[in-house]
């Protein structure tokens, strides 16, 4: 009789598996080599004052980073900080809603993040620059008296760090809605019946009993919405300004990592090119340092979640 | 003895479904009421009335009454957070929370009570020996309420159920996810809270029923069939339905 199953068919799926793990490793070890090799020179030329230069001038080729890093910071903070608690309002209210409710606008949210980030950009620079423009930022500036405030600026253009970031805004919310929302839907029910049964509001319920059980799944939510707010480029392009000098408020004009690579690189060649791949590098440590700080933030309070060890 | 609650006339509904059937019940104070009968007849329903749990859910209806100290809490006007913590539930399976030993039993007094940190160790302490774990837990206080046995779990959920000063403690099965000696612990510590609390029990252990509760409560499909003193109950039951569930002959 002739065998169906062998051991050494198990070995040939697990040789598979390595083999798919190991095309991953080596294609970002490859990344890694040859953006090194390729911005060798920048370094070389400027050493580690590229990341803290401001001067970005094709004529006499000096090159430096730092406004580039702050616009990426700034857009993906302000991204962050306005996307978070819209996710998770919209995912506690997904939750909670009615079946068919919440079917519709899940459904619209699942739509939302399929959208191509060119057509937000478009969108972008057509519609809400213009709406911020004459509506939003008098407002925030002059009626709510924000312009006092350093760093926020005093006028308004429309476009800028602050538009760009409100684009990244709404280009992630929907990713982490939709994680935030199976999260959710992962806790037990006899586990929020608990916390309902010591006298919690649906509030506190979500915020200190779900929100710390799936505290796992969120924080991957959140790093998907950053990982994506930090390397996107169409969106921020149409909106930012594309402005290499250093950006003194939020209402100016700025440009980030992902925007100066696309608006430069095809024209650019020697030390220029060099110097964006530069960036490029930096770029891919600012996700990697992300990574690293939510895998250390997650084994750091363990015990303080309640995880078991 | 005086009684804490008392049903009237409850009926119960899921969306179209009617799972209890004018249910009029009297729970004593100060005593633990033992509430039996077979899978599916209403027992978690009917407990889960008394704090108003059901209304999480958008298609469970209750008509009647459930008075507590006098008072209708079926009433709209009743403040349902002030209910809870009045009235502790304790489940069939352990539900620590995902925290700390002590932020499980301190989460329930910082969210009733306004408290200085030292208060707050001196309740969380007390609840904790009034659960019977302190000796246990004492020196692992900052781990994981998720890192203890199951039957220290379920006593973590009694410390927590009491922390904040209920009046009346509901436990739906709360041995059955647990081993016989936990299962000892368990109980003898429920003697010991009637002093303090008005505890109401659903078992399906008979034996357990029998050791424990001063009254017992016989339902049948939605209907409560027969209520008096659990030696009577199990002793000399009126029923006939009721004899046979207790004996095990139950058709
Ligand atoms: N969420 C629900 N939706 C619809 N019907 C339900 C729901 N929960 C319970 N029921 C029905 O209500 C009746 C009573 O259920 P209940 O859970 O109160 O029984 P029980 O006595 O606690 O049973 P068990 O001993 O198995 O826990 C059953 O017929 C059950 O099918
Ligand atoms: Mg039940």
């Amino acid at each position: 009789m002739n065998k169906l199953r062998t051991i050494s068919q198990d070995n040939a799926f697990r040789l598979l598996c390595l083999l798919a793990a190991g095309i991953a490793g080596v294609l970002m070890l490859g990344f890694m080599v040859q953006l090194a090799v390729d911005s060798s020179a920048a370094w070389r030329e400027f050493g580690l004052g590229f990341i803290f230069s401001s001067e970005w001038d094709p004529w006499s080729n000096r090159y430096g980073a730092l406004p580039s890093i702050v616009g990426t910071l700034i857009t993906t903070v302000i991204a962050l900080v306005v996307a978070l608690p819209l996710a998770f309002a919209a995912a506690l209210f997904l939750t909670d809603a009615p079946p068919w409710l919440s079917q519709i606008i899940g459904n619209a949210i699942d739509l939302l993040a399929a959208i191509p980030s060119v057509i937000y950009g478009m969108w972008g620079l057509f519609v809400l620059a213009p709406i911020m423009q004459d509506y939003v930022q008098p407002f925030l500036i002059d009626d709510l008296g924000l312009g006092r405030i350093p760093f926020v600026g005093e006028y308004y253009m429309g476009f800028g760090l602050f538009t760009a970031g409100l684009i990244l805004a709404l280009m992630i919310l929907p990713y982490m809605a939709a994680i935030m929302r199976d999260v959710f839907a992962m806790t037990p029910q006899v586990l929020r019946e608990a916390a309902y049964g010591i006298g919690c509001t649906r509030w506190e319920t979500a915020k200190d009993i779900v929100l710390k059980y799936g505290i796992r799944g969120l924080l991957g939510g959140v790093f998907i919405g950053l990982g994506r707010a930090l390397g996107e480029t169409m969106a921020v392009l149409f909106v930012v300004g594309n402005i290499m000098d250093m950006p003194q408020t939020l209402s100016d004009g700025g440009t980030t990592i992902a925007s100066t690579l696309a608006n430069n690189f095809s024209e650019a060649d020697g030390l220029q090119r060099s110097a964006l791949m530069a960036l490029g590098i930096i770029l891919f440590a600012m996700s990697f340092l992300i990574q690293i700080i939510s895998h250390y933030y997650l084994s750091a309070t363990k015990s303080k979640r309640g995880e078991a060890k | 003895m005086a009684n804490k609650i008392s049903a009237r006339n409850i009926n119960f509904y899921y969306g179209s479904h009617q799972a209890l059937f004018d249910n009029n019940l009297d729970i004593a104070e100060h005593a633990i009421t033992a509430v039996i009968g077979p899978s599916g007849c209403g027992k978690s329903t009917h407990l889960r009335i008394y704090n108003r749990i059901y209304e999480l859910y958008r298609d469970q209806r209750v008509t009647g009454s459930l008075f507590i100290d006098g008072v209708d809490v079926l009433n709209e006007k009743v403040d349902v957070l002030e209910l809870r913590r009045k009235v502790g539930m304790i489940f069939q399976k352990p539900t620590p929370f995902p925290m700390s030993v002590f932020d499980n039993v301190a989460y329930p007094l910082r969210l009733h009570y306004r408290l200085s940190r030292s208060e707050i160790a001196d309740k969380v302490e007390e609840a904790l020996r009034g659960a019977s774990l302190w000796e246990e837990v004492k020196d692992k206080l900052k781990s994981s309420g998720l890192a203890l046995s199951g039957g220290q779990q379920q006593r973590l959920c009694i410390a927590r159920a009491i922390a904040a000063s209920p009046e009346v403690l509901l436990m739906d099965e709360p041995t059955s996810a647990i081993d016989p000696v936990a299962t000892l612990k368990i109980e003898e510590l429920m003697v010991e809270l009637k002093k303090r609390f008005t505890i109401v029990i659903v078992t399906h252990n008979m034996q357990q029923a029998a050791r424990i509760s001063d009254f017992t409560a016989f339902f049948y499909k939605g209907r409560i069939v027969e209520f008096g003193d659990t030696e009577k109950i199990f002793t000399n039951p009126d029923e006939k339905q009721t004899e046979e569930y207790i004996t095990g002959r139950f058709g």
